[in-house]
């Protein structure tokens, strides 16, 4: 029995769960340096439904679950807990208050067994202090036996596939007895069967009054599993409907609906024969059969979500990563790209995603970062390296480009996001490129440096560079270029012509 | 955010900081000024103006400091050497073989005897090339950590040294190997290969490429270098700069035995270290090296000057290398605040 008071308390957090979810937040802000993530977000999880959180790469889904998993830190608004304002200090803490993350990239630890991965830190002892594994085996039996899942606890995880993996994730989170569960893409790596087995698990968690936040880019999914969904654009909060109350097309328009400026200077100038084609190209599980053309003094756009591949296409034709098949022909002859070397031999630039993985050379000074592609092809002289010439070249261009730096002597990781993409830019240029692939040209900097490298982009185009220009930021897409090729899960979904294009259409066929 | 911000933000210090070196050299001439403090003090007479103790000194650690140049290109194309020392061992062994004078009777080629220097030299050099080719090999293309794969071939290496003669000494070398150890010629021999490394390190592509391997291989090979073929050149060169260290200590002490250069390659790290190069790659110099160098011959005979123990030395020794590498972290981490 309790006492009168004890249930009437119980009654009110109860009260109090049903009205406000179990999980809400408002008001949350999170900036980083030079990019606003997070504006006055809200966010309701109601007890025992799966809510899905849509918006475009960048909308601002993941900072804010990693806010909520306690990862970062949010500089305003309030978190409440089943009617309680809490503070989430970090993951452990997230955990410990009853939420958990399971994460796009699962984080088991492969060399251990299924059984150590749940219940690492939580292990049952025996009288002696040690490890009971007989008890832990049997505790995972039960946890899985409760969710249905058919798996050995003494089973390795390195040796499961990715699905099981899954599966371990969510039974490690569910043995925390968490009120909310957090799922970042779970099905980006799962076949259809494998799927339906999670779409069971999550329904049956509903069913125990769990709120599961449900990330997603696909939309067949949220109608499939989702109660209610919340849109996020640019950071900001567009709105929270029922899933049952809305079509595809009024999600697509929610999610881009935002105002074109004209930041995006894109002159006309005449397109020239076909420099670039690409026929069937192919990599096995990754992308298939991409064919497209590119012309001189054109910018064909390339849109699509996380996942659509872009990237890995990027690469096959600068032969970072080749393709296994297809054909690439440039000025209409079939050439061999097996290595970016080759690729800049035929007057081939690559502009990468990742300005610090791919791009700069963080330890070394400007001058050395844009010299670096341009000596290995020329500028040697008697195995000296034309040092005085490559510096007057790197110089005028780093002029040219109005990089912003003290001297050019400084090292690049004192540099701010757009002076090093700057400096990359200028790298390729002075490889004097006739293609041009830029994979996000404009990631995470400022306006400022933003609209000069799309002028630049502009320019470039005009002197009868052909660019591929890969961009999340559909803006940015729609603005610069002549013509857009969209891409989904590997495959080319359609080509659309600037005239033609709009956010809703790329969307369309990005999403599917 | 204003434009105003952007630029405030894109100009960090105007101020020009001075190059690494300097600190490194002020580190030297601390360490210089303290031994000759304590001198005075214990000794009654000066450190630094002893013609003869800067000699010993400075031939004490150049064979090692020829070594240090190899694996400072190592460490700054982000990897590491820990086979110098036994291929010390092994071309010392198999040079010397091939080095020795007619008049002794008991030769291992008793028909190879009384060759013209540039044979066993040539002879060791290539030695030293193919242990870096397996390095290298195993590095760039088996995708083996550094350290796993040089602490393979130091192992074997060491134990080929030994297999060589059955673990039987090699003594008597012409008159012309003798030379390139004899007086001062390991000195001038290491100041001749830091000179040339100095210059490839920073005039010829060779360099450029090491120093952007290390600063990042992923961008390195988006521009175009072939980093697999880089880094096996890399290797190779530093296994033959230790054979070369090799057949300079054995022609020094005109014998050759299979536990010669026994942990030379942790003092040559240590050096590397010392002189500001960069575990994690991308960041460093010879000249830093050389510097390192001294630093730590200047510290060994100031403990052999001050009378202390072998002992203390190694101990602090160790030391000296972990709060180097300290620093070495430190600088990054706050570097990674800064930006």
């Amino acid at each position: 029995m309790v006492s009168p008071r004890t249930a009437a308390a119980i009654d009110r957090v109860h009260a109090a769960t049903q009205r406000d979810g179990v999980l809400s937040i408002s008001g949350i802000r999170k900036e980083f340096p030079g990019v606003l993530a997070l504006d006055d977000v809200q966010l309701r999880i109601r007890p025992g439904t799966v809510h899905a959180l849509m918006g475009e790469n960048g909308a601002g889904k993941s900072t804010l679950m990693k806010i909520i998993a306690g990862v970062y830190q949010p500089d305003a608004g309030e978190i409440r807990l089943r009617g309680q304002v809490v503070a989430l200090k970090s993951p452990l803490d997230a955990l410990e208050q009853g939420i958990s993350m399971i994460h796009q990239e699962l984080a088991l630890m492969n060399w251990m067994t299924v059984a150590e991965n749940i219940w690492i830190r939580r292990e049952p002892k025996n009288r002696f202090g040690l490890i009971d594994h007989a008890e832990m085996t049997r505790m995972t039996a039960d946890l899985f036996a409760r969710l249905n899942i058919n798996l050995d606890p003494r089973a390795q995880v390195s040796e499961l596939t990715v699905a099981q993996k899954q599966m371990v994730e969510i039974a490690k989170a569910v043995s925390h007895n968490s009120d909310v569960l957090i799922m970042d893409e779970p099905t980006s790596a799962l076949t259809e069967r494998e799927v339906d087995h999670l779409f069971a698990i999550i329904r049956d968690l509903r069913t125990r009054g769990i709120g599961i936040v449900y990330i997603t880019h696909k939309m067949n999914e949220l109608f499939e599993i989702a109660d209610e969904f919340t849109v996020f654009r640019d950071g900001k909060y567009v709105g929270t409907h029922n899933a049952s109350d809305v079509t595809r097309d009024d999600i697509i328009r929610m999610m881009v609906g935002r105002e074109i400026t004209n930041m995006f200077p894109k002159v006309d100038c005449p397109i020239g024969d076909t420099i670039l084609e690409v026929r069937d190209l192919t990599l096995p599980g990754v992308f298939h059969d991409v064919s497209f053309t590119l012309r001189r003094g054109e910018i064909l756009g390339l849109a699509g979500l996380v996942g659509s591949k872009r990237s890995n296409v990027a690469e096959a034709l600068f032969g970072v990563h080749p393709a296994d098949s297809g054909e690439i022909l440039i000025d209409g002859k079939p050439v061999t790209i097996a290595s970016p070397a080759q690729a800049m031999a035929h007057g081939m630039a690559f502009l990468t995603e990742d300005r610090k993985e791919t791009g700069c050379f963080l330890t070394l000074d400007c001058l050395e970062n844009i010299q670096s592609a341009l000596i290995t092809r020329s500028h040697v002289k008697n195995g000296f390296v034309q040092q005085a010439e490559v510096n007057r070249l790197a110089e005028d261009m780093a002029r040219t480009l109005r990089v912003k730096t003290p001297n050019l002597q400084e090292t690049v990781e004192n540099l701010s996001g757009g002076n090093q993409q700057k400096l990359l830019i200028a790298r390729w240029l002075l490889t004097k490129p006739r293609i041009l692939i830029l994979d996000e040209p404009t990631r995470g900097i400022d306006v400022g440096a933003k609209s000069e490298i799309h002028r630049l982009i502009t320019e470039l185009a005009a002197q009868g560079v052909a660019v591929l220009m890969i961009s999340s930021e559909l803006p940015e897409v729609l603005g610069m270029s002549d013509r857009i090729m969209v891409m989904h899960e590997g495959h080319v979904s359609g080509f659309l012509d600037r005239a033609e294009a709009d956010q809703v259409k790329i969307m369309s066929l990005a999403a599917k | 955010m204003s434009s105003q911000d952007i630029t405030a933000r894109a100009a960090p210090r105007t101020q020009r900081k001075w190059p690494a070196e300097v600190n490194i050299l002020l580190v030297l001439i601390g360490i210089a000024l303290v031994f000759e403090i304590l001198g005075w003090i214990f000794q009654g007479q000066s450190f630094l103006f002893s013609w003869n103790r800067l000699k010993i000194m400075i031939l004490q650690v150049s064979v090692i400091g020829i070594i240090a140049v190899g694996v400072t290109q190592v460490i700054i194309s982000g990897g590491i050497d820990l086979s110098s020392g036994s291929v010390v061992g092994a071309v010392a062994m198999v040079a010397m073989s091939f080095a020795q004078v007619s008049t002794y009777a008991r030769a291992v080629y008793p028909a190879l005897t009384d060759l013209p220097m540039i044979v066993p030299l040539l002879i060791g050099l290539g030695c030293g090339a193919v242990v870096g080719l397996i390095n290298g090999w195993l590095i760039a293309y088996t995708k083996i950590p550094p350290f796993i794969a040089t602490l393979g071939t130091m192992v074997t290496v060491r134990g080929f040294a030994k297999w060589y003669t059955k673990g039987q000494p090699i003594s008597f070398p012409t008159e012309g190997f003798a030379w390139i150890g004899s007086g001062m010629m390991p000195v001038v021999i290491f100041i001749l290969v830091a000179l040339i490394f100095h210059v490839a390190m920073k005039y010829t592509r060779y360099g450029k490429f090491t120093y952007a391997i290390g600063a990042n291989a992923q961008a390195a090979r988006v521009s175009g270098i072939d980093v697999e073929r880089h880094l096996v050149k890399v290797y190779v060169i530093a296994a033959m700069l230790a054979a070369l260290a090799g057949m300079v200590v054995a022609a020094r002490g005109q014998t050759a035995q299979a536990g010669m250069g026994l942990a030379y390659e942790l003092d040559a790290i240590a050096m590397a270290v010392i002189g500001g190069v960069s575990l994690n790659g991308g960041r460093g110099s010879i000249l830093g090296t050389a510097i390192g160098m001294i630093i730590f011959g200047v510290i060994i005979s100031g403990f052999t000057f001050l009378r202390l123990d072998a002992y203390y030395q190694e101990m602090i020794k160790g030391a000296i290398v972990v709060a180097a590498v300290v620093a070495d972290v430190h600088r990054q981490r706050k570097r990674r605040k800064t930006s």
